[in-house]
């Protein structure tokens, strides 16, 4: 795998908004609107000229940057797993008239583990998706429950299967610690039961509790109560050995997959690679420039529809900028920072980190800043005080 | 109609001494002293009505504001007497009124032959104005005591009409009773002071002496010095020496204040007024020195002059450090108008570069940095204050500490440390919980007495230290706001005192040291520990904070190492704000101070350095 910083110059992925789900999750603060905040019940009223929207923006895209190579689709949101196959093969389609779509590309499409069915995954397969992200979370019903999500734990086992069987090469599941209520045993009964499915990727995340948010609002009432950052800290470390046992590396900080199961469109982020974010609110990143649309979809449609680019606003990246971003975002990555790659002056701030144990011992005398199990859970201090 | 106008008053320089009336007020904070003034501005017709304005005397924005006077002046009002039908110069000097400026207060008092003692009649006579009480009786003043805002609907005058008449030695019936905003009984007031304060006495034909009783700095014409001429008459173009600087100074100018300034052809026995030298710098004309001819001078000088001398120390530091030549640059310009502010150059390991300021007092230290904040839009952060301590060592040398930090560690034979007499007036229920909260401060009862049947006045000797110490909070909060305090330096005692040093991760934090009592030493280390460990944020290593005397630890907190500090998601939208975010911490990192490995935050550092429960530093309540 090419994991070289800047090296797919050449290259653009895309990833592709669906910013629509059947219910808000408690903790979610993505840009993503259910049916009836958009006033209609029937999905296909919203899906159709959603996807024609999608389909001109794939068309602006190729005007803006020409023909290039795509590595990596990935549809993200909200619920990609709502949108009919047939939309999401239109999608790829065209991003492969328009573009130069590599052969073996990633296509990757998260979804919900509860409204998967045998044939919607054929169809899915037959329109080149290759990978599948389910939102599994958690296997404990009341921990689900303090993160407002209703799908039954079983689900992710039926759904596992379902994709395995329809011969989807890439499995992988998203997990979240640290909710409230979860205890130590809560969390080891989720992972375990992760690690037992017929999956190579895992994402794991530490709940963040955005503002805004309904599990703000109840923290904030106190009928919630996050659990200790040292015991969610623990949670963390006893996830990475019991990974580790099962075949499982750390590539990035909350992602751990087995040999080749690495998610390489999420990796072109951490890299420095060129994306295209298509849809509402979506970020993007091509030539140096920082872009993202509107966020509303309705009127992101509208901009299309009138021949117009959904681009709410923009930045060109400082030489600074870019480094700093190199910086925090390769510190997160197994392979770490070449040392050659940062001042005398970073390299002496962080060097008492190796002696703490949060920098491996190994990688720091082979010339490579490589974060340890325990420096990775403070690795936005190690960057504030290598760059601040 | 008693009022004379201008043109036809007795002129500067022309004026028979038998004519003249000096006087003061004496008033605390609230009184209506200022009020009062302004009333006698408009009756006696020195300032037309369509120009007055509230507190017309008060020069600084931050005196109106707080209500208080700081500088005071001199006004020259003409008035025909209502009894005798003559005519009279009453020159009114304004005194300040609060206890840091004992000093000033004294030589305003030198000034003149009698005072007003004005009172609240809704509220009583106050700490501070019985102690200026005192020392007008000292210097021999003749006392006129009056009750003020005798329109107030909650006004005792009967009840403090006694209490006045006992203190000043006269019967009730003597009181006079004047509303300063009403401008009732203002007339009799000026006809009193006429007949009752002696006119001053001089001789015309001696060398010239006046006292400097104010020195103020102004921006376009320099410093303008107030003085009361004794002896002779000082004229314009003259040659004169300041007797105990022997500075010498052309008189540029010379006059009196009606109430702007009018120049004259001279100031005479017994007349008060300004004179203008150029001089640049109040510390070339000193309060209490005695301005003489150059020529001519006299032999001896008028006495009672003292050197302004600090009593309260404190470090005053930038909260950004680019600021520290504007803090600098601020401190040479106060100084101008303020011959009590000494400060040096300091340099804080935790703080960075600042300067030891001296103030004569906690209000001193208070306007100062006000000022400096308000005028010179600075940001500081001033460590706890504290007083000078007289060190002997075991080798008999002797070392004058007024930075804790230079505290010597180990072989200190003993220690003086100032010592003041407080005077407390309250409400005779609060008897019990002030004498407590003195006791615990090291206090000596010294005497009470009781000025009215429920009024009481409570004389204790105390450490300067302790009063420097949240002592104002505590007593106002534990009486309701209802007592009032003067203390007055008299010498020095010996302690048994030791420095208490703050260590984080073994380093001393030099700006947290202090000098406490032994017996106060633990709960000090306790209190200092336990309030670090709340506001330090935990770091990525376990730190240790101690407090110790010399090698001895006393009290120990831990802040316990940091296990998580990253955010789990950093995808598409997430970079862009997590790098932004890093900006925003790279202009934020200004406010953050290193103190050996330990990340500490500027807040930290203000509020732990704060002496009262609110947090703000270095504030009093007056």
């Amino acid at each position: 795998m090419e994991r070289q910083r800047n090296s797919a110059e050449g290259a653009l992925s895309f990833y592709i908004h669906i910013p629509y789900c059947v219910k808000r999750c408690g903790y979610c603060d993505f840009n993503t609107y259910t049916p009836q905040e958009l006033g209609t019940e029937n999905f296909a009223l919203i899906t159709t000229p959603y996807i024609e929207a999608v389909m001109r923006e794939i068309e602006l895209a190729k005007n803006r940057v020409g023909a290039i190579s795509v590595p990596t689709i990935f549809f993200g949101g909200g619920t990609p797993s709502l949108m009919p196959s047939s939309e999401i093969a239109k999608v790829i389609r065209k991003i492969g008239e328009e573009f130069d779509l590599q052969e073996g590309a990633e296509i990757t499409l998260e979804a919900n583990p509860d409204t998967l069915s045998a044939s919607y995954i054929d169809e899915l397969v037959a329109a080149g998706i290759n990978r599948i992200s389910l939102g599994m979370q958690s296997a404990v019903p009341h921990v689900l429950a303090s993160l407002d999500r209703t799908h039954n734990p079983h689900n992710v086992n039926k759904a596992c299967e379902l994709i395995k069987s329809a011969g989807i090469e890439h499995l992988s599941v998203d997990l979240i610690y640290g909710v409230p209520g979860e205890s130590v045993s809560d969390w080891q009964t989720s992972y375990e039961t992760a690690l037992s499915l017929p999956i190579d990727h895992i994402s794991a995340y530490a709940l963040i509790v955005e503002t805004g948010t309904k599990l703000a609002a109840r923290l904030k009432r106190g009928e919630l109560q996050m659990p200790p950052d040292d015991e969610t800290a623990e949670k963390y470390l006893i996830f990475d050995e019991a990974a580790e046992s099962r075949g499982f590396r750390c590539y990035e900080l909350s992602n751990w997959a087995r040999p080749g199961g690495e998610c390489r469109h999420n990796i072109s982020y951490w890299n420095g690679s060129q994306w295209w974010g298509v849809g509402p609110g979506a970020h993007s990143y091509f030539a140096g420039r920082r872009w993202w649309n509107v966020k509303h979809p309705v009127t992101y449609q509208t901009a299309l529809v009138n021949g117009n680019s959904p681009e709410l606003n923009s930045e060109i990246l400082s030489e600074e900028n870019k480094r700093d971003e190199f910086v925090m975002l390769q510190i997160r990555m197994s392979e770490g920072i070449p040392l050659s790659a940062l001042t005398a002056g970073e390299v002496a701030k962080v060097a008492k980190y190796r002696d703490t144990g949060h920098i491996e011992g190994a990688g720091w005398e082979e010339g490579h800043l490589v974060l340890s199990r325990t420096g990775r859970l403070i690795a936005d201090r190690i960057v504030r005080e290598m760059l601040v | 109609m008693p009022a004379i106008p201008l043109s036809k008053a007795p002129q500067p320089s022309k004026t028979d001494p038998g004519q003249i009336r000096n006087f003061c007020i004496i008033a605390h904070i609230d009184h209506g002293k200022s009020t009062l003034a302004d009333r006698m501005l408009g009756i006696t017709g020195v300032v037309e009505a369509r120009n007055m304005r509230e507190q017309y005397l008060d020069r600084m924005d931050i005196e109106r504001e707080r209500g208080i006077t700081i500088k005071s002046q001199a006004v020259r009002l003409p008035w025909k007497s209502g009894i005798d039908g003559k005519e009279y110069i009453l020159n009114m000097i304004d005194t300040p009124g609060h206890v840091d400026f004992t000093y000033e207060v004294s030589r305003s008092l030198a000034a003149c032959e009698g005072a007003i003692l004005l009172v609240d009649c809704a509220q009583g006579i106050e700490a501070q104005t019985l102690a200026n009480l005192y020392l007008a009786m000292e210097n021999d003043l003749t006392i006129i005591p009056v009750l003020n805002k005798i329109d107030l609907p909650a006004a005792q005058p009967d009840k403090f009409a006694e209490e006045l008449a006992k203190l000043v030695g006269c019967k009730p019936s003597d009181c006079l009773r004047v509303s300063g905003k009403t401008g009732a009984g203002v007339e009799e007031l000026l006809d009193q002071i006429v007949a009752q304060i002696p006119a001053p006495t001089g001789s015309a034909d001696a060398p010239a002496r006046a006292l400097i009783f104010d020195s103020v700095y102004d921006t376009y014409r320099g410093v303008v010095t107030y003085v009361r001429v004794f002896d002779g008459k000082l004229s314009p173009r003259e040659q004169i020496q300041m007797v105990s600087t022997g500075v010498r100074h052309e008189l540029l100018d010379i006059g009196v204040i009606s109430p702007e300034p009018v120049s004259s052809a001279g100031i005479g026995v017994g007349e008060v007024g300004y004179l203008i030298t150029g001089v640049k710098d109040v510390r070339l004309s000193r309060v209490g020195d005695t301005v003489t001819s150059y020529h001519n001078p006299a032999k001896e000088a008028l006495a009672g002059y003292k050197d302004p001398k600090p009593m309260v120390f404190s470090g005053l530091y930038p909260i950004d450090g680019d600021d520290y030549p504007i803090l600098r640059d601020a401190l040479d310009k106060l100084q101008l108008n303020d011959a009590a502010l000494v400060y040096e150059p300091e340099t804080s390991v935790a703080l960075g570069f600042g300067f030891r300021c001296g103030f004569l007092g906690l209000l001193h230290m208070e306007i100062v940095r006000e000022r400096l904040e308000r005028e010179f839009n600075l940001s500081l952060i001033s460590t706890a204050p504290n007083v000078v301590y007289r060190v002997f060592l075991e080798d008999g040398s002797e070392k004058i500490v007024t930075n804790p930090s230079e505290y010597p560690n180990g072989k200190v034979a003993k220690v003086l440390e100032p010592i003041v007499k407080a005077t407390i007036l309250s409400p005779s229920d609060y008897i019990g919980t002030i004498m407590e909260l003195c006791q615990s401060r090291r206090g000596t009862l010294g005497g009470m007495d009781y000025l009215s049947e429920d009024r009481v006045e409570i004389r204790y000797t105390l450490p300067l230290a302790e009063i420097v110490f949240d002592f104002f909070d505590q007593l106002k909060s534990r009486t309701k706001g209802y007592a009032s305090l003067d203390y007055e330096p008299i010498g020095e005692a010996e302690g048994d005192l030791v420095k208490v040093d703050i260590l984080l991760q073994g380093d001393t934090v030099d700006a947290f040291s202090s000098i406490v009592h032994r017996d106060k030493s633990y709960p000090y280390g306790v209190m200092m520990t336990t309030k670090l460990r709340e506001l330090i944020p935990r770091q990525q290593f376990e730190v240790p904070i101690q407090a110790a005397i010399g090698a001895k630890i006393i009290a120990r907190e831990n802040i316990r190492a940091i296990r998580k500090d990253v955010l789990a998601k950093c995808y598409g939208g997430d970079i862009t704000r997590k790098r932004k975010l890093l900006e925003k911490q790279k202009e934020g990192k200004k406010r953050m101070k290193m103190v050996g490995k330990v990340e500490v935050p500027q807040e930290a550092f203000i509020a732990a350095l704060s002496t009262n429960s609110d947090g703000e530093s270095g504030k009093t309540k007056k």
